[in-house]
């Protein structure tokens, strides 16, 4: 079988991104799921013995004697879902409107801003939290300014909470719901906007039957892009959370570092992914539905 | 009985980028009779898109008043106008399907889903696209999504219905066919139009009455024979159709005619009610109303374009000197080089109110 020139060209330019997929991601993920059904060691690693019991112990299955039941992974997942929900709702509702004030902007400005909402990834992540916590701090900038005029006798107590873990990550995920959002508020035609208030739908009638489903493939987008990884995400709750912000990563990530139990960190992982999928394939066909996208 | 639609002194400017002022709409006014086509005609940025979108309540006016069958138009958003669109770029909703656009302006107001399916089927039976009302906009071609656009905007029973410059998307055999059946669909719904384009010949093919505009004022308003063999000026002359302008003098009267002289020595009859001897105008002839013959005013043919039908002559009464242009039938045998003498209908002659 002759190869057309085509084919050969393609496959050549295809191959590097194949080839460092497989290795570093597909080959990982087989690890992982490989390694959530095999035996801990008893100084990390694994046995390579099948054992069931590392989701035992997280639905309810365990033995009650070498392995125990905890409901309280299941909390912590629940609670990790919530968070990232509600960091999606809130990010989307910030971006929403502004995504329309900046494409209205003139081209200069636009760029000026688009650059503005770029610049927190040119600063560690690492060190914005810890400004957020030098903010949030019973001592920080926040709270003395409160105090100071007199809103607030006590300060707040909000490090350490799960509204500090909520707010870390809004503050993360902000220019990841923002960008796909104004691309798609910077696409909206708005001819169509001018069509339907002429055919004498209102302003309300006009955002819900024209503006949204016309943005919601951004909507959709920002969502996703945000949901995932906030789902998962250790360093937010790890610097600004506490005991009470604990999340699902920071679950997987003691597993791994501090208590070496790899088989368990391993298991903790695949149901976060199963549970993203799921969530995730809900989701985009419901909003095939309302969007009527064929 | 008093306009459907009365405009007292419209006028609307905009910031230009340099920072200056641009009057878009100077002292506008205008009537339009509840069951007439009229059409705003000019070049672009002479007003006329400026004009509709302050009807349809997307341009709010700097001063001067809009009234629609009586009521003052001030201030009124575009979704309490009883004014409907066809768009320029025919804006469909591109998430629904045809039928939910057709009936967009019911389901906004509240009508029942039966009664709207009935009004849909009518509306787009009316333009032609019966059955259609499963597809999406993107399945359609232009001149179907035209349509669509069409059925959608008079599905309301406006009392006036907007069209912006709607097809200068199609190609020539398709316009042509739209601009008769916009025509008939007129008279049919006994609602006015108003008709934006800067094609003249699409003008004149469909108005009632025509509206000629250049930057921000009106040049002329008349019906459309009117404008064509009586402009008042140079630009509306030359905006409507070929034709021949010139700069003459009147050489002397002779009972009912007079007879007046180009420059360059080429005489011309035209009534000679109202002129005086000596007097300068500008005279206006169509290429149409001359006659190429054995008799009358000489010259070289130096061009000669094959339309079809007929023939495009240019014809110079004196070598290097200014061209007459000349429309004739097919049948002369006519060509570059050839003698040819040029007669007209002194009654054909136009006098130019001002240069």
């Amino acid at each position: 079988m002759a190869m057309t020139r085509q084919s050969v060209v393609l496959g050549v330019l295809l191959a590097p991104v194949t080839l460092f997929l497989g290795v570093f991601f597909l080959l990982p993920l087989c690890i992982i799921a490989l390694f959530s059904l095999l035996t801990p060691g008893l100084y990390g690693g694994v046995e390579w013995a099948f054992y069931h019991w590392n989701y035992g112990r997280i639905f309810g299955w365990a033995d009650g004697i070498i392995e125990i039941f905890e409901p309280i992974y299941l909390q912590i997942l629940l609670r990790s879902l919530g968070f990232a929900a509600l960091t999606v709702l809130l990010t989307l509702f910030l971006c929403y409107p502004v995504a329309f004030w900046v494409s209205r902007l003139s081209q200069r400005w636009r760029l000026v801003f688009l650059f503005l909402i770029t610049l927190p990834f040119f600063c560690s992540l690492i060190v914005r939290l810890y400004a957020w916590l030098l903010i949030l701090k019973p001592t920080g900038i926040l709270n003395s300014t409160l105090l100071w005029t007199g809103l607030v006798t006590e300060p707040l107590e909000i490090l350490y909470t799960p509204t500090a873990v909520v707010l870390g990550m809004v503050y993360v995920m902000v220019p990841f719901m923002f960008l796909p959002l104004y691309a798609a508020v910077d696409n909206l035609d708005q001819a169509q906007v001018e069509a339907s208030l002429d055919l004498g739908a209102n302003r309300v009638q006009t955002f819900l039957k024209v503006i949204l489903p016309q943005t919601l493939p951004g909507i959709m987008g920002g969502a996703v892009i945000v949901f995932i990884p906030s789902v998962g995400n250790f360093v937010v709750p790890d610097v600004l959370g506490g005991a009470k912000g604990l999340m699902i990563g920071n679950l997987v990530e003691q597993q791994f570092l501090s208590s070496r139990n790899w088989p368990f960190g391993s298991a903790l992982s695949m149901i976060i992914m199963a549970v993203v999928l799921m969530v995730l394939l809900v989701a985009v066909t419901r909003a095939r539905k309302v969007g009527g996208h064929a | 009985m008093s306009a459907l639609l009365e405009i007292r002194d419209a006028r609307r400017s905009f910031v230009t980028p340099e920072g200056g002022r641009l009057a878009a709409l100077d002292g506008v006014s205008l009537d339009v009779g509840a069951n007439e086509f009229v059409t705003l005609l000019g070049p672009s940025g002479c007003g006329k898109t400026t004009l509709l979108r302050a009807i349809s309540g997307f341009e709010t006016l700097d001063g001067g008043t809009m009234r629609l069958g009586g009521a003052d138009l001030t201030g009124l958003p575009p979704f309490r106008r009883l004014v409907n669109t066809v768009f320029q770029s025919y804006a469909l909703f591109g998430h629904m399907t045809v039928a939910r656009n057709v009936g967009y302006a019911l389901e906004v107001a509240g009508v029942a889903r039966a009664a709207r399916a009935a009004q849909v089927a009518e509306a787009l039976e009316k333009v032609g696209l019966g059955g259609m009302g499963t597809r999406r906009p993107g399945q359609l071609s232009g001149g179907q999504r035209q349509r669509v656009a069409l059925a959608r905007a008079i599905i309301a029973k406006p009392r006036l219905l907007l069209l912006d410059e709607p097809l200068s998307a199609l190609d020539r055999n398709l316009r042509q066919q739209m601009q008769l059946e916009l025509k008939m669909l007129q008279h049919s719904l006994g609602i006015a139009f108003i008709f934006v384009t800067h094609d003249q010949e699409e003008a004149l093919t469909m108005s009632d009455r025509i509206v000629v505009m250049r930057a921000g004022r009106i040049e002329q308003i008349g019906t459309p024979r009117d404008i064509y063999r009586h402009p008042k000026n140079r630009f509306v002359a030359e905006f409507i159709g070929e034709t021949n302008l010139l700069p003459v003098t009147i050489d002397r009267v002779e009972g009912s005619q007079a007879v007046a002289r180009t420059a360059d020595g080429v005489e011309l009859l035209l009534p000679g009610a109202g002129r005086n001897l000596g007097e300068q105008v500008t005279v206006v002839l169509r290429p149409a109303d001359f006659t190429l013959g054995t008799a009358g005013i000489p010259g070289t043919v130096s061009r000669a374009v094959y339309l079809g039908s007929d023939l495009y002559v240019f014809v110079q009464p004196h070598a290097g000197g200014p061209e007459l242009r000349v429309i004739a039938r097919d049948t002369e045998g006519v060509q570059a080089g050839a003698t040819v003498h040029l007669s007209h209908d002194p009654s054909r002659i136009h006098v130019l109110e001002a240069a």
